[in-house]
């Protein structure tokens, strides 16, 4: 009895300790560190963990595990996390399969996610949640500017992505926006590695230009194949498919290659200029996409942190709304449905002192949003 | 469509179909001689593929790097057969699986300890780049006819291997009848270490030759691993025959229905739905076929004699 009530006395003055400053935040990082897509995850942990080391805060903490790019195993992770860590926010999921599992769990024992990458169309929508961030893009986004980029110069083009949800929403996402001619629309196999049968349709198609969605080493595969067909139709593709992490293994026979991008290397501003180098220093390589995104995201929870007390869901909620952060990328704010609303770039991949990088070649869509945010109504 | 579009289809069937054979005829051989069901095969793919990527890019030679890719494999594949395998002969088919499945996951995340997460850049030496002409007008890349002919001559060397050498006729007697051999005096141990040495270095070849027009990364072993084990199945567990006519098969009908499957389904149903449509239909065809075969012969098509 006397004990208990000691806990509890000593209890009720760390907690009014903590009041006085900010409320310690304690984040959850569940991303993919081994198997096939681990450069992803490793770079979305680093470009994470970068934005905490700069804080120079004590009162965060993050817990990182593995997932291995299994849905079941990640619904796990954030059940521990959340009911023996304590965790108040969750992060750092790659693929939109993964976080459609996790998402309804984490939001339902009232703890906030932040996505540093997945944003499938439904949690844009109607399925839109108040503790549910993206600090990312909407998953259609980088395929709507290559269908208004395409309308630049390309009458008739051939399309082809993986047969999964991300895959359909990239074409549709393409299609939205693109007025001309589709000669061709091909679906494949998720991992598919050998890309012969399609370069072949393409060969055939008489289309002049090419779109394709393959991230990771499914566009690898495809690219390598692709310079040896002796085909010449011009590729474009959304910025995922010739990202910093898959630049390298492609070689340059992605040279040329026109891709859209929310954030590029190159862009001119101070938060980027600091960005770039800092990443570099610590990491000993270039930063991909997804290390921004993840940047932005624990930005975007540090900031929050600093104003609003995390147990605190609806000021903590508004604070992380406000997106009081100074992005790589530029301008950041969030919509309605909290998705980001940002610039989109068109980028073309060029060879700097022998690396393979991204350099801007215009602002193809100001303040873009997504075609889902009206849907959301919480 | 065209002939020269039906042309360049055919070579591409032909083509993953030899690169499958290369796999298949390992994974064949040490069912066949040992019993042994070895769901490594693929980890073996990989490191072919690594030590090819990690010496053509130091040395800058991608016929060396193959050549690390032959010897590595094999070396592994003695390995793993001298510590791991050598003890699951005379157990049962569940532990062999539970344990090759634990040897997946130490190479993979070994590999990744040694190169990290990235995947590895291997090009296509400068002497098989580009493309050629073939008669109707199609272009068809150099290194894939490459691979054809290399699979076509790997093919030809086993055959002679298997039927006019003395190491030939102890493999089908090790095939037949294990302790038979044993009790002639053939030394047991050697020649199954060797006969999967042999399995693994073929692997080996295939991720390097592969590994040149696809990704080098952690993991791209066991997507291939379940294409040979269909193509063995198709053809026959332990025939070397068997897995020939069953790659081939497997090359030519999973290509082919990739191509034609949604441009047929375009006859029937809208052209919105039909091509995801044909590409699902396209990812199961070959297990269809390979169901088909089943239910006709359950044994494969050109069953090993046992």
């Amino acid at each position: 009895m006397k004990t208990s009530l000691l806990a509890a006395t000593a209890a009720l003055m760390l907690g009014s300790a903590c009041m006085a400053s900010a409320e310690p935040v304690k984040i959850g990082l569940i991303t993919t560190l081994s198997g096939g897509g681990a450069g992803l995850g490793v770079d979305t942990r680093d470009g994470f963990m970068l934005a905490i080391k700069q804080s120079g805060r004590k009162d965060v903490t993050v817990v990182t595990e593995d997932d291995a790019q299994k849905p079941e195993l990640a619904v796990q992770i954030a059940d521990k996390m959340i009911q023996s860590e304590n965790v108040d926010v969750l992060t750092g999921i790659v693929w939109s399969n993964l976080l459609m599992a996790v998402q309804p769990g984490v939001v339902a024992q009232g703890k906030f996610y932040v996505s540093t990458n997945a944003a499938p169309a439904a949690l844009a929508g109607a399925k839109c949640d108040p503790l549910y961030f993206n600090a990312a893009y909407q998953n259609d986004n980088l395929h709507e500017a290559m269908g208004e980029y395409a309308n630049k110069g390309y009458k008739k083009m051939f399309i082809m992505a993986p047969n999964y949800p991300a895959g359909k929403d990239s074409l549709t996402g393409f299609k939205r926006y693109y007025k001309g001619t589709v000669a061709n629309e091909v679906y494949t196999q998720v991992g598919q590695t050998d890309y012969a049968a399609e370069i072949a349709q393409i060969r055939a198609s008489g289309a002049d230009g090419v779109f394709v969605f393959l991230p990771g080493g499914m566009g690898i595969a495809f690219m390598k194949q692709y310079a040896q067909s002796g085909v010449k139709t011009p590729i474009i593709g959304p910025g995922f498919s010739f990202s910093q992490d898959v630049l390298p293994a492609i070689g340059d026979a992605a040279l040329g290659v026109k891709a859209s991008g929310q954030w590029v290397k190159d862009l001119d501003n101070a938060a980027n200029k600091a960005f770039v180098p800092a990443f570099e220093k610590e990491y000993g390589r270039l930063p991909s996409i997804y290390a921004v995104q993840a940047f932005d995201a624990a930005q975007l929870i540090l900031s929050a942190s600093s104003k609003a007390s995390v147990k605190d869901a609806k000021a903590f909620a508004a604070a992380l709304n406000a997106a009081d952060i100074k992005s790589p990328r530029g301008n950041f704010k969030f919509n309605t449905n909290r998705h980001p609303i940002q610039d989109i770039y068109v980028t073309e991949v060029v060879k700097e002192n022998g690396v393979l990088t991204n350099k801007t070649v215009e602002k193809i869509f100001t303040d873009h949003s997504d075609a889902y945010a009206k849907e959301c109504k919480k | 469509m065209t002939f020269a579009l039906a042309l360049e289809q055919l070579l591409n069937g032909v083509q993953l179909g030899f690169m499958l054979f290369l796999m298949a005829a390992g994974l064949t051989l040490v069912f066949g001689v040992m019993g042994l069901i070895n769901l490594a095969h693929g980890s073996l793919y990989m490191v072919g593929a690594f030590a090819c990527a990690a010496v053509a890019a130091a040395t800058g030679s991608f016929w060396l790097g193959l050549a690390a890719s032959l010897a590595f494999a094999a070396g592994a594949g003695a390995l793993m057969e001298i510590t791991v395998i050598r003890r699951l002969y005379n157990r049962d088919h569940l532990e062999q699986v539970l344990a090759t499945y634990a040897l997946i996951l130490i190479f993979s995340e070994g590999t990744r300890w040694l190169f990290g997460s990235f995947p590895l850049y291997l090009d296509i030496p400068p002497l098989l780049q580009g493309a050629v002409s073939l008669p109707g007008g199609a272009q068809y890349p150099l290194y894939r006819l490459a691979i054809i002919i290399t699979g076509a001559l790997v093919a030809g060397g086993l055959y002679l291997l298997i039927s006019r050498t003395r190491l030939g006729m102890r493999i089908r007697a090790g095939e037949s009848d294990r302790e038979m051999i044993a009790a002639l005096g053939v030394d047991i141990r050697t020649l199954y270490t060797l006969v999967f040495a042999l399995g693994a270095a073929l692997a080996g070849l295939a991720g390097a030759m592969v590994g040149a027009i696809q990704s080098v990364q952690v993991g791209m072993g066991e997507p291939v691993l379940i294409f040979a084990f269909v193509v063995i199945i198709i053809g026959g567990i332990g025939s070397i025959k068997g897995a020939f006519v069953g790659a081939l098969t497997v090359g030519v009908v999973d290509t082919m229905g990739r191509f034609l499957l949604p441009q047929i389904l375009t006859l029937f149903v809208s052209p919105a739905d039909a091509k995801p449509m044909g590409a699902a239909i396209a990812s199961m065809l070959i297990y269809l076929v390979m169901a088909f075969i089943l239910a006709v012969k359950p044994r494969g098509l050109f069953p090993a004699q046992a």
